[in-house]
């Protein structure tokens, strides 16, 4: 209990230096680390940084280590910093932190709001609080920019096995922000035949793995077929808050144009 | 033969195809449903999920049970073993075990006969296995076993094939093709499967007279006429493409080959010939409604086929045995 609390007194010490060697163990953290970060800093980055699938900037994270998000080769890399999320790696996280090192956890982002939020907090973590508050300042006016008054077309987020994305949701806020209505109020799985009867014009579904699963066939079911369009997909500027949450909403804006 | 049984089974499959189209999540009216099917009136979201989720569910429930009750019946009848049935040896988990590698390596993407033939060649190989293995004097002990191997090995090599796909969600679906469902299928489907079934069950037909022969014994049958190498040839070739067909598009069903021309062969006069019709209209209206049962039981979950199949069969099955029991020992 005593050691707990002297070295969460020390992690609270250190929170006011500037970290020289930083780790990160998030998808969404990698990206906002490697867009904020001084030169140098950033050591190494978790291995989704460099998939296509769900990362936005896989050419960037060629240029740093990465890692698994195993506790000893992220300790091994004497990091002054690690960024997790919340929900991943919680064991490496615990680990690392009897360890001593200082770890930073970020929440999932669910709303538009909140991606400034983790803009600034990812900034403020690294040292580099004005970078984060440009990068947040830039989002907030490109989104402004685009945002659509809703009581557009009716859509639906349709991902493998089923699941849809609700409103109360990155994806779902980026399809009200295109000035779509999301025909489900709340997220969770539904049934083909309850989506068909909500009569959607547009179905989003999300990217394609390689290999094939029936849970992917589902969004490509022939009674959706007249749904589909050429680029409501679902991709990696979709996962995390960043700036290219803005690109997401203004290319599903173009395909509401195109419906209307 | 009851004169009145091939009637009755007719009705009966033709209420529980009926009953499938009207059961699903979504709530629909029964004249609303009719008409949006028949005569695509209505709403258009209506018309849709009559025509393009509930039909073709109708359907394959309808060609799948059909085509595994018709394979129990021919390979109980060729093996003269109670106990023979497409899912207890290992010819559906091979049938998966084909389709599922056809799917992953793309091949079922590349052409559309690559999935069903891929499944037809597993189920064709493993039946071609356990019949030379049990031999067809071989008792119910050496062909269970050998397809309690079969049956093994399959489930092992599609659960491996399925571990290593680069898809994060194959592995999970290892589910789907040890227990087959028949949720979320198309009109795609239906044709990729038909050519199969229809070509299984013509061949499977075309053995009645042999298999009746057989009832006799082997020279008995030979000095009848029947070409035995020709019936062996035509039953693996006829049992593979129906159980390739029906589990490339269902997942492997297990216990409708089994359960189905057990309760039927007394009604028929115990003649395989007249066994193979009856097993037919029997499978379908089992996995009709055993696809109506997981539609009800959970209405929003994909509940597989198999597991209804496997309560109703598995005792059955622990039935047979204990009865077979001296003969076992």
């Amino acid at each position: 209990m005593a050691v707990a609390a002297a070295l969460a007194l020390c992690g609270g010490s250190a929170r006011a230096e500037i970290p020289a060697r930083v780790v990160s163990l998030n998808l969404c953290t990698d990206q906002l680390a490697m867009l904020l970060a001084a030169p140098g800093q950033l050591v190494a980055v978790s291995y989704l940084a460099r998939d296509p699938r769900s990362s936005t900037m896989p050419g960037a994270a060629m240029a740093y280590d990465i890692t698994y998000g195993q506790a000893e080769e992220v300790f091994l890399r004497e990091p002054d910093l690690v960024l997790a999320g919340t929900y991943t790696t919680r064991a490496t996280v615990d680990l690392l932190r009897r360890l001593g090192v200082r770890v930073e956890e970020f929440p999932v982002v669910d709303s538009l709001d909140a991606v400034a939020r983790q803009m600034r907090a990812v900034g403020a973590a690294l040292g580099r609080a004005e970078a984060g508050a440009r990068l947040a300042a830039e989002f907030e006016a490109g989104l402004a920019a685009l945002r659509t008054a809703d009581g557009g077309p009716r859509a639906a987020l349709y991902y493998a096995n089923g699941w849809t994305g609700g409103r109360a949701s990155l994806a779902g806020e980026i399809l009200a922000a295109a000035g779509f209505e999301n025909v489900a109020a709340a997220g969770g799985l539904m049934p083909l035949e309850r989506l068909l009867l909500e009569a959607p014009e547009v179905v989003v579904t999300g990217e394609r793995y390689p290999g094939a699963s029936r849970a992917e066939d589902l969004p490509d079911h022939p009674a959706l077929a007249g749904l589909r369009r050429e680029g409501a997909v679902a991709d990696a500027e979709w996962v995390c808050g960043l700036p290219g949450v803005l690109s997401a909403i203004a290319r599903l804006g173009r395909l509401r144009e195109a419906l209307e | 033969m009851n004169r009145a049984l091939l009637p009755a089974l007719a009705a009966l499959v033709a209420a529980l195809f009926c009953t499938s189209l009207l059961v699903g999540p979504a709530a629909l009216g029964l004249g609303e449903s009719l008409a949006a099917l028949v005569g695509g009136e209505g709403r258009e979201a209506v018309v849709l999920i009559m025509r393009e989720v509930r039909l073709p569910r109708a359907l394959l429930g309808l060609m799948v049970g059909a085509a595994l009750g018709l394979a129990g019946a021919a390979l109980q009848g060729f093996l003269r073993n109670p106990l023979a049935e497409p899912g207890l040896i290992g010819t559906s988990a091979s049938a998966a075990l084909g389709a599922v590698i056809a799917l992953q390596t793309g091949a079922a993407a590349a052409h559309a006969l690559a999935l069903p033939g891929a499944a037809l060649l597993g189920a064709g190989v493993s039946v071609a296995l356990v019949v030379a293995v049990a031999g067809p004097r071989g008792g119910a002990l050496t062909l269970i076993l050998a397809g309690i191997a079969v049956s093994a090995l399959a489930a092992a090599l599609t659960a491996l094939v399925l571990n290593l796909s680069p898809n994060p969600f194959a592995a999970s679906e290892i589910v789907f093709w040890m227990m087959g469902s028949l949720a979320d299928r198309s009109m795609l489907h239906v044709w990729v499967a038909a050519p199969f079934l229809l070509a299984g069950a013509l061949a499977l037909a075309a053995t009645g007279r042999g298999l009746d022969a057989l009832t006799l014994g082997e020279d008995a049958a030979e000095s009848l006429g029947v070409n035995l190498t020709r019936l062996r040839l035509t039953l693996v070739g006829g049992v593979a493409a129906l159980v390739g067909g029906a589990t490339a598009v269902a997942g492997a069903v297990g216990f409708v080959g089994l359960v189905v021309p057990h309760i039927l062969r007394p009604l028929v006069g115990a003649r395989p010939s007249a066994l193979l019709p009856a097993s037919a209209l029997g499978g379908a209206a089992m996995v009709l409604a055993a696809d109506i049962a997981v539609r009800l039981v959970a209405p929003d979950r994909d509940l597989k086929l198999g597991v209804l199949t496997a309560i109703v069969g598995a005792p059955f099955f622990l039935h047979l045995i204990w009865r077979l029991r001296a003969r076992l020992a």
